[in-house]
């Protein structure tokens, strides 16, 4: 186990409800969490457990209707936009399940984007180079595979050296192996980099490599574990 | 460059075709602002100098004789601050080129001095000194048309006497800006003359040594018009005053600042229609992209980059476009305005008439056409940009479609299902149903307004030259003629039919009101002279009273079965009181008619007549022309065809422009519209349309249901487009001074059919291209995206 340090993230009592069409849908309720430094933390949960949700919140993309959220000392509770976005553009990494990329830019370009507006970035090539995708800066995200294009998105994310990395199912739209591959990723920027890292997933053997592993269901944490000792990737299999 | 600029330029240039259609409707705004504006501002300042620097009086007056010594009379009157008074005349000028005789206004100048107002701008030679020779200062129209120089003589009537006038100067002036004979509607540079003649020479010609038949006045400022005028017609009645003139009345200033009116108000209104549809195609075109980048979107916001600078980003999208437009728009502006400058320089003669587009308006129209399009692309973007990006993240949820009426009816199966989808679709959004069809219809509007002028020409044509003037040649003269010489033509071979008719000029008053205006008595009923209003029907000119101008009764307050006070304005000036007995709604003019006989009676005056309609024998009419040039009482002969003939020829070109124009701008707002709806239409409902494919629509199907939409809104926004058309035509026509035009709108069925096709020819060209997009786009690719 890693030697972990203060919380960088702590969510205290959040709870979020939204409108969707005509339903009121309540995606947390009264959840407690935290991320600590260097740690590596997977979020447990099945589909619509609030795991994004939470994510979210934690990543100032969306605001808790209660509760207080912290980074480090600042409270993000009742931030505004322009926080928000200062928030997540010195401290946030994002990696999505769906990569989020920019068609109309190149693997290079998307990387870019964040480095442009970031204080001491990575030079794109050497993030590119960090996950492995030193040979095809230049392509577009169309002439990718898909687990190509999720390393693009890692290294857009990682770019900026975050304090924090979030990744959203990252391997849900993947075959094991090229997962496999996106998660060794992952496991090397945390290891490397030392970035706090949590992982969002349903896919429960994951879970090994982690530090911590937090479940979610019905918008409520239910287990909150910390692991004897983490596994690497390749040790996993789903 | 960042990456978000690259963005900008792969996106923009996966929109091409929309970006330029809409760039191109931007365009047409700015080009038709910055044409109108600019020629409008050059003209305006053109002759706000020249009136300026050449003292172009502020009242005119003219009168039968009055001595000199009544001119300090005249500045007496409160508010005057100098009367220069003129000897003015017409004469005729017989050059042997021309088989007609032109005609000249005499006007005088004083000795060894600029006139005090009016001054002649110099564009060769001097002014004229006393000497042997009658020298003059020739108006450069008409030394233009005839290659005159100084030195050169011209033969001029004068007062009956033929005298060699040698030109010393060539010259224009502020009061001949416009330069027409009586009821010229398109000038004839070679028949119409000014001549500046020395006074000294001038008077005596006319017997007016020691006095003078015209006033013009410099009034003080803050003068009250009305009143001098009305103190000046007191003084100058006993001088047999024809009425006193405000300079926005005096005819060559009048057609330049009815000009300049419809110049203004048409560059305030023809770009605004254009900027609106442009705004509209920005917001459609902003808000199905920025809905297909919703993800995209959030990716941006997750990054770290404010809702500020993505909000921007989609701005500088619509910017670029604005941009492109108005690099396009003031080019053609300023190509079109020197054209359009030019064109009026033919009509309207400055010393100089320089076209220059200045910066502000530029700045005004580049700054309009990006307000609008920061209207028409904000509310879109905002409408993503302000969600959170966590909530962006997520799939829109799905577009609500609901029953209508033939849902509830139960007969909606009649139509099929893929009609079903067009109307479902149509009724989910009405707004754009409603905005695109009036795009259409503005398009329309506009093509029939392109066309309005040529049906106006020909229905003017119709009714005055057809309807009206029914003889061949119109010989009018110097004085008003015993009933004898209408014989005396008729007797002249080649002459078929001659009717004479009598114009006495007159001032009409009930109570406070007048208005100037002419009796034109004519025979009942008359041959070759028709009364026709303005749907084109005759009136029937009654034996006894007045037939007078609808128009004229209303501002004299007069109606049928009333009388009306008549002074008229020549000879012994009589005043009688005439009975109202008919009222026609014509469509020019003050106008007043009567019965030959009931006028010359009712005036105490044997029967005389001013001029003559002939109808001739084709075969005769060289010979008729000669023999007419050798009568001396004869002042003009218009042979009608000729006429007709100058007029189509001037206005025709004019013509061609405009309607070439604005059915080119039409065009480009109806493929706008289409283009753009139908390519929004095709990317929302890429999937839609996939998934029929794939269950086993064929191509055309799949077409219909998409073209459909473009269909209903052509449908609905044609005939709207007829009658904005036709409505905007009225209100180009309600620019005139209701006293001089009062036309009927009169569209043809042509146009409305030229307008329709021409709209419809887009619809089809658009359809056809996004056809050919949708017939390319790959099944599997787009069922496969995830919306």
């Amino acid at each position: 186990m890693a030697s972990l340090g203060k919380n960088v993230l702590t969510a205290k009592g959040v709870t979020k409800t939204y409108q969707m069409g005509d339903v009121e849908v309540r995606a947390l309720q009264d959840v407690d969490a935290q991320l600590r430094e260097r740690e590596f933390l997977v979020l447990l949960g099945a589909s619509g457990s609030g795991k994004s949700t939470l994510l979210n919140i934690l990543g100032g993309l969306d605001s808790a209707t209660s509760g207080q959220v912290h980074f480090r000392d600042t409270d993000l509770s009742y931030a505004g936009d322009s926080e928000l976005t200062q928030y997540r553009r010195r401290h946030v990494g994002f990696v999505f399940q769906f990569y989020n990329l920019i068609p109309s830019l190149t693997a290079k370009e998307n990387v870019a984007l964040v480095t442009e507006i970031a204080d001491d970035p990575l030079d794109p090539a050497e993030a590119l180079e960090l996950v492995g995708l030193g040979e095809r800066v230049d392509h577009f995200p169309a002439q990718l595979s898909g687990g190509e294009q999720q390393r693009v998105a890692i290294a857009r994310a990682v770019a900026k050296r975050p304090s924090i990395l979030l990744c959203d199912e990252p391997t849900g739209a993947l075959d094991f192996q090229t997962g496999l591959i996106v998660l060794q990723v992952i496991e090397r920027i945390n290891r490397e980099l030392g970035a706090a890292t949590a992982v969002i997933t349903h896919n429960a053997p994951i879970a090994a490599m982690a530090d911590r592993v937090i479940t979610l269901s019905d918008g409520r944490v239910t287990t909150n574990v910390v692991n004897e000792s983490r596994k690497a990737p390749e040790e996993l299999s789903w | 460059m960042t990456s978000l600029h690259t963005k900008l330029w792969r996106d923009l240039n996966s929109l091409k075709g929309q970006v330029l259609t809409i760039a191109l409707v931007v365009a047409c705004g700015i080009a038709s602002y910055v044409t109108m504006r600019s020629t409008w501002s050059s003209l305006y300042e053109s002759k706000d100098t020249y009136f300026e620097k050449y003292r172009f009086a502020d009242v005119f007056a003219s009168l039968k004789r009055a001595p000199e010594s009544l001119v300090p009379s005249v500045e007496a009157i409160p508010g005057v601050s100098r009367a220069y008074s003129r000897v003015v005349q017409m004469a005729t000028v017989p050059i042997p080129e021309l088989t007609e005789v032109a005609r000249a206004y005499l006007v005088s100048l004083p000795a060894n001095r600029e006139p005090a107002l009016n001054g002649v701008y110099l564009r060769s030679g001097r002014l004229p000194r006393l000497g042997t020779d009658t020298e003059a200062v020739v108006v450069e129209s008409f030394a233009k048309a005839h290659g005159l120089m100084p030195g050169d003589s011209i033969p001029v009537v004068i007062n009956g006497k033929l005298r060699d006038v040698r030109i010393v100067g060539v010259g224009l002036s502020p009061e001949y800006v416009f330069l027409g004979g009586m009821g010229d509607f398109v000038p004839d540079d070679k028949q119409i003359a000014a001549l500046w003649i020395q006074r000294d020479v001038l008077a005596p010609a006319f017997e007016m040594a020691g006095a003078f038949n015209d006033l013009a006045i410099d009034l003080q400022p803050g003068a009250d018009e009305k009143a001098v005028m009305r103190q000046l017609d007191l003084l100058l009645e006993p001088y047999g005053g024809l009425g006193a003139i405000s300079r926005h009345k005096q005819i060559s200033n009048f057609l330049l600042e009815s000009e300049l009116a419809g110049l203004d108000q048409n560059a305030t209104v023809v770009p605004a229609i254009f900027l609106a549809v442009a705004a509209f195609l920005l917001n459609i075109v902003l808000s199905r992209l920025i809905l297909l980048q919703r993800q995209q979107i959030a990716a941006l916001k997750a990054l770290g980059y404010s809702t500020l600078s993505v909000t921007f980003h989609y701005l500088q999208l619509a910017f670029v476009i604005v941009a492109l437009g108005s690099i396009l728009g003031l080019l053609l502006g300023a190509w079109l305005g020197g054209a359009l400058t030019e064109l009026y320089a033919g009509y309207f003669r400055f010393p100089t008439l320089v076209f220059r587009v200045s910066a502000d308006v530029a700045f005004v129209g580049v700054g309009v056409s990006f307000l609008a399009a920061g209207v028409g692309a904000i509310a879109s973007v905002l409408q993503v940009t302000r969600l959170s990006p966590a909530e962006a993240m997520r799939p829109a949820a799905p577009a609500r479609y609901r029953r209508g009426l033939l849902d509830r009816l139960g007969i909606a199966w009649i139509f099929g299902v893929s009609s079903m989808m067009v109307m479902r679709e149509l009724r989910r959004r009405p707004i754009r149903l409603a905005l695109s069809s009036l795009g259409i219809a503005a398009a329309v509007g506009i093509m029939v307004v392109g066309r309005f002028g040529s049906d106006s020409m020909d229905n003017l044509i119709d009714v005055i030259f057809h309807k009206e003037q029914r003889g061949d040649l119109t010989v009018a003269f110097l004085q008003p003629q015993p009933i004898g010489a209408e014989h005396e033509l008729e007797m002249l071979p080649g002459v078929l039919d001659a009717e004479g008719v009598r114009m006495v000029p007159v001032r009409f008053s009930s109570g406070p009101r007048w208005r100037e205006s002419v009796v034109t008595g004519m025979p009942t009923p008359a041959r070759l002279r028709g009364l026709i209003d303005r749907n084109g029907v005759e009136a029937t000119l009654p034996t006894k009273g007045l037939a007078m101008s609808a128009k004229l009764a209303e501002i004299l307050s007069v109606k049928v079965g009333d009388e009306v006070e008549a002074e008229v304005r020549e000879g012994k000036r009589p005043r009688v009181t005439l009975p109202v007995a008919t009222l026609i709604d014509d469509s020019f003019g003050l106008q007043a008619y009567m019965n030959i006989d009931d006028l010359h009676r009712r005036l105490g005056q044997e029967l005389s007549i001013s001029l003559v309609q002939l109808k001739v024998d084709p075969d005769g009419l060289d010979e008729l022309r000669r023999r007419l040039k050798q009568m001396p009482a004869v002042a003009q002969v218009t042979i009608k065809s000729v006429v007709v003939e100058r007029f189509k020829g001037q206005s025709a070109e004019t013509m061609r422009i405009m309607t070439f124009l604005l059915s080119l701008f039409g065009a480009i707002i109806a493929i706008g519209v289409v283009y753009n709806n139908a390519r929004v239409s095709l990317s929302m409902r890429a999937r839609d349309l996939a998934s029929l494919r794939v269950l086993g629509f064929s191509q055309r199907e799949v077409s219909s249901i998409l073209l459909g939409e473009l269909a209903v809104q052509m449908i609905v926004g044609i005939p709207i487009g007829l009658v904005l058309g036709q409505y905007w035509c009225q209100a180009l026509m309600n620019t005139n001074d209701p006293e001089t035009y009062r036309f009927a709108v009169h569209v043809s069925t042509a146009s409305y059919a030229f307008a329709t096709v021409v709209a419809m020819g887009a619809a089809v060209v658009s359809a056809l291209l996004v056809r050919r997009k949708l017939s390319r786009q790959d099944l599997i690719e787009v069922l496969k995206t995830r919306e």
